[in-house]
């Protein structure tokens, strides 16, 4: 047996743990939520992974991924069989020869992007940057415009490296990119009769056209709000459905379906996130396209949906219709799920940045949070959802859990032998040994790829949630849960 | 730079984290930026290894990317040291660090000042060598680095065990069926009297690699991983190896006779050396290693009676096309050709380093040779042979669901199915009835194929086009198709890819029932 490494925080931990399990001391209103940071050796996808769902969300878009077997090797393996239905994302790979510069990275790309364009055609081809052409300091940036102009076809440099983001940031960094994209004006304002092809060739409108923009404030009724972040399109249905239940349009989303429907953005349009990891994207559509953000809670969860459509509502002066009753009927259809887990213990490691509206959410379906681990937390974009969280736990009586941002994987498992939680949420690297260790765990990155937004989905979440847990009831009475010789 | 979608082959960093994890008690720190840890991911997935993975990352961020990692890596190392008290930590660079250039070795003899582990640097350059590579170096630098250490220790142990025995090297994580192939050889050894003396990497502690040399010789059942430990040993000590892999009933056998005339040469040599009494006469049950090998292959063994039964008649010159590492490919090729009378119209492997090798192997077996990593070139070539059945990695298969062309899994890279539960090794004498079970169950089974052929096939769907090229320009009149329709499901793919062949050979751009016809007969 190895020496038990103490972690400096375990005699604390151990009060908390009582704190929980009594349940009786009274949560204050005062009492804060503890933020720690720890060293940052911890789990997670690298954030290229978005290029999975991106490039099936963004139908007409190829994504090159300008890196090394490293990033290639880990394509295909965590994205598993989505290579063989001839997916439109592919390696740029690195040789030996561009790393020492021997070869001239322009005329490299320039071929390969002429290869996609005769093979695939795409509407747009999204370069991901990765560590290596950090290191090596490719200029994408530069480039990208010069050879877009060559081949004729858009094209978008997203940063989406390890060394700077996890996971699911990596969407952040796409989105980012592609908001600079985005027309400025409704192609119809001023190119009326043209053909409306030209569309998707943003800065182009933008520069052209600045005498058109003051036509856009007359006989609108409603100011132009636009969405951000990659659902489904059955969920993104399902999003606008709701909010047109209040007598609100969407106008459009980023990321749209194809590169040319990029919605409009400028000063008269207000944007609203649906994913708490966007927060790059946030900021530049409010410092780049001067959108207004509305800051809401992430429609996670009914309790989160119904939030973040009040927060939209009351930002467009409308007065919310008959979302209470949407919000208590939907909660009474999960009654069968919530019986499974109410006063379970869960345990977030952190590696995607849902974690925080995922705790909340569960907080509010009678679980109690002990840890929640969170690569990066962005305080301003994420405080609605805070106080939120916050709320909840002074609501259901339950203590403020820890954020843990940049967590160390070692450390939270000496925790979680401590603690002993009744579910721990993590990455695929440590699930199978936890569980060998009877400890209950569900994989975090479903949730990345589950449909988990809205109303009708919350049933979806606690299927995840509660799957493990039903796992056990099936199980338990077998007697053989932990599977490691001590 | 390359355009690619697939790799056969992972890169370096991926095969030295194997052989480290592969070992008890190794812990291997990564020298890497975020997210590049997803080896614990396949293993923990593929392998459903119930045990955390020994593998961390010293994480490479924006701030090591300006500042250098200073002492970042030294304390991870440390740090590990304590907590898990390894044996051996062992650095691993990765594409990363190879072009940051920090100097890693000054890092490693830091650390190793103030740890009570071993510390090394995994000596592989990510640019250059693949993961099957940098496997096979860093199994042969951990061998070199603990035979070295003891040698200076002086606590080698040069006498050899008085029983015969065997080193067991290159059976480790995430390979294909390794684990079961690996029982399988141990049957083997023990069925031939001979000790086990130490399986590496797979299980093994680097506290025993210094009881290597005592082994009477090396066995290393796989071409990709080991056989640079087997030289070192070799050179150094004197020790002999069998790198004759026991695949197929032929191979196995001609390895048998290998390990039995190196146990007989070293038995001699033992003799001159010490004159102690020792027996070295034939340990051999069963009266000896032909009556052993007979009794195997026509009785233990359902392989052999397999290809001389009627089921297996219905294979005979079936065309097949093989694809996978070198190893597996090289094997599967001379079973398939001289065990069961198949066609190999074309073998190949993407361990492009070991080419000669596997051209050799294969030489006379198959009409032609491919050498390539590339999976496009090997789809296009496998469209164009339509063999019936093929036998590759996961992805040949997924090349034949697209051109429905059944397809058995012979070597890595692999998915989980491909870790099974049961029993499934592809060595020894179990080995060649696993093999029958997966060529046979490949191809369609021989009376289903007359009747459908007979009574036009149970199919009756639309005409599938499955052809890897959209291009066509030729058209087909309604009869010629409707006489299309008529053509077994399987086969139709074929026969109108054959039609257009034809026709285009033959400029004609519209396909009646007479060009059908005429197609057939240029043909047969």
């Amino acid at each position: 047996m190895k020496r038990l490494h103490i972690d400096q925080r375990s005699f604390k931990i151990l009060k908390y743990k009582k704190k929980t399990k009594n349940m009786t001391t009274n949560i204050l209103s005062n009492e804060k939520i503890v933020f720690e940071c720890e060293t940052g050796n911890y789990h997670t996808f690298c954030p290229i992974s978005c290029v999975a769902w991106l490039y099936q969300k963004i139908e007409d878009s190829f994504f090159l991924v300008i890196g090394t077997k490293t990033c290639g090797y880990f394509l295909q393996n965590a994205l598993g069989v989505m290579i063989f239905a001839e997916p439109r994302y592919a390696m740029a790979e690195l040789e030996e020869s561009d790393i020492s510069a021997q070869l001239n990275d322009y005329k490299e790309l320039k071929r390969i992007c002429f290869q996609i364009k005769q093979d695939r055609n795409p509407s747009v081809i999204v370069w991901i940057g990765t560590c290596t052409t950090e290191i090596i300091k490719m200029d994408l940036e530069g480039m990208a415009p010069n050879i877009e102009k060559e081949i004729q076809i858009p094209i978008v440099v997203a940063r989406a490296n390890g060394l700077d983001y996890a996971f699911t940031q990596g969407e952040d960094t796409v989105l980012a990119a592609l908001a600079q994209r985005c027309p400025t004006v409704p192609a119809q304002l001023n190119r009326r009769g043209e053909t409306p092809s030209t569309l998707p060739d943003g800065e182009k409108n933008s520069s052209t056209l600045e005498g058109a923009k003051p036509l856009l404030h007359s006989g609108n009724k409603q100011p132009s709000l636009v969405l951000f972040g990659s659902v489904p399109n059955t969920v993104a249905t399902q999003l606008s459905n709701e909010l047109k239940l209040q007598g609100i349009t969407v106008n459009g989303w980023l990321p749209a379906q194809r590169y040319n429907e990029l919605p409009v953005l400028n000063e008269n349009t207000y944007v609203c996130g649906i994913n708490p990891f966007l927060s790059r994207t946030a900021t530049t559509l409010m410092r780049r396209k001067k959108c207004k953000l509305i800051g809401a809670p992430f429609p996670i969860g009914p309790d989160g949906t119904r939030c973040w459509i009040e927060k939209i509502c009351s930002v467009l002066n409308i007065n919310p219709n008959n979302l209470l009753e949407r919000e208590t009927n939907i909660w009474n259809n999960l009654e069968e799920y919530l019986k499974l887990i109410q006063g379970k213990s869960v345990f977030f490691m952190g590696d995607n940045l849902l974690e925080i509206s995922l705790a909340r959410f569960l907080i509010r379906c009678g679980m109690i949070v002990y840890e929640i681990g969170i690569p990066y937390l962005d305080k301003r974009f994420q405080a609605c959802e805070l106080t939120l969280l916050k709320q909840t736990c002074i609501e259901m009586k339950v203590p403020m859990p820890r954020i843990v941002e940049k967590p160390d994987n070692y450390n939270q498992i000496q925790r979680i032998r401590e603690l002993k939680p009744d579910l721990v949420i993590t990455g695929l690297s440590l699930a199978n040994p936890l569980e060998a260790r009877g400890i209950t765990t569900k994989w975090s990155v479903e949730f990345t790829f589950s449909q988990i937004h809205g109303f009708t989905n919350a049933r979806d979440i606690l299927e995840l949630v509660t799957r493990p847990i039903r796992r056990n009831t099936n199980l338990t009475s077998l007697g053989w849960n932990t599977l490691v010789l001590k | 730079m390359k355009l690619a979608y697939w790799m056969y082959a992972g890169p370096a960093h991926i095969g030295t984290l194997r052989v480290a994890s592969s070992f008890k008690n190794v812990h291997a720190i990564m020298h890497a930026p975020l997210g590049d840890d997803y080896f614990n991911v396949m293993r923990s997935m593929l392998e459903r290894e119930r045990d955390f993975t020994p593998v961390t990352a010293s994480i490479v961020d924006r701030h090591v990317l300006a500042r250098g990692s200073q002492e970042k890596v030294v304390e991870n190392i440390s740090r590990k040291d304590k907590e898990e008290e390894p044996d051996l930590i062992l650095l691993t660079p990765t594409c990363t660090s190879s072009i940051l250039q920090e100097d890693l070795q000054n890092f490693v003899e830091r650390a190793s000042l103030n740890c009570q582990s071993d510390v090394i640097l995994a000596d592989v350059n990510h640019y250059r060598v693949n993961e099957l590579q940098a496997a096979d170096r860093t199994l042969e630098q951990i061998v070199r680095f603990y035979l070295d250490k003891s040698k200076n220790q002086s606590v080698q142990t040069q006498n050899k065990t008085l029983k015969p025995s065997a080193n067991i090297i290159g059976i480790f994580t995430l390979g294909f069926h390794n684990q079961h192939d690996c029982r399988e050889l141990k049957r083997l050894l023990t069925d031939l009297n001979i000790q086990i003396n130490e399986i590496i990497p797979e299980g093994g502690s680097v506290q025993n690699l210094k009881n290597l040399p005592k082994a009477w010789f090396n066995l290393v059942p796989y071409r990709e991983i080991g056989l640079m430990t087997a030289l070192y040993l070799e050179k150094n000590f004197n020790m002999p190896y069998v790198s004759t892999t026991p695949m197929g009933i032929i191979d196995t056998a001609v390895c048998i006779r290998e390990i039995c005339q190196t146990i007989q040469q070293v038995a001699l040599t033992l003799q001159n050396q010490n004159s102690k009494d020792q027996s070295f006469e034939n340990h051999l049950p069963f009266g000896g290693v032909e009556n052993y090998i007979d009794r195997q292959t026509r009785f233990v063994s359902q392989a052999a009676w397999f290809s001389r039964s009627i089921d297996c008649q219905n294979l005979t010159g079936k065309k097949t096309v093989i694809f996978g590492d070198a190893t597996h490919a090289a094997y599967i090729t001379k079973i398939l050709a001289r065990e069961m009378g198949l066609r190999v119209s074309c073998a190949g492997t993407y361990c492009k380093h070991d080419a000669d090798w596997f051209r050799e192997q294969v030489q006379g077996f198959c009409d032609d040779v491919i050498i390539s990593d590339d999976h496009t070139q090997v789809g296009d070539l496998i469209a164009k042979l339509e063999p019936s059945a093929i036998f590759g990695t996961q992805m040949e298969r997924h090349i034949g669901k697209r051109l429905d062309i059944p397809c058995g899994v012979i070597s890595a890279p692999v998915h989980i199915q491909n870790f099974p539960l049961g029993y499934r090794p592809f060595l020894g004498y179990e080995g060649t009835n696993q093999i029958a079970d997966l060529v046979y169950n490949s191809f369609t089974l021989g009376m289903e194929d007359h009747l459908l052929e007979i009574f036009n096939g149970h199919d009756t769907k639309e005409v599938i086009t499955k052809s890897l090229s959209t291009e066509s320009g030729l058209n087909w009149t309604q009869q010629a198709q409707k006489e299309l329709n008529n053509v077994p499901g399987f086969v139709r793919g074929k026969v109108k890819r054959n039609v257009e062949k034809y026709a285009r050979q033959q400029k004609i751009t519209n396909i009646t029932i007479d060009i059908m016809y005429a197609a057939k007969e240029a043909n047969s």
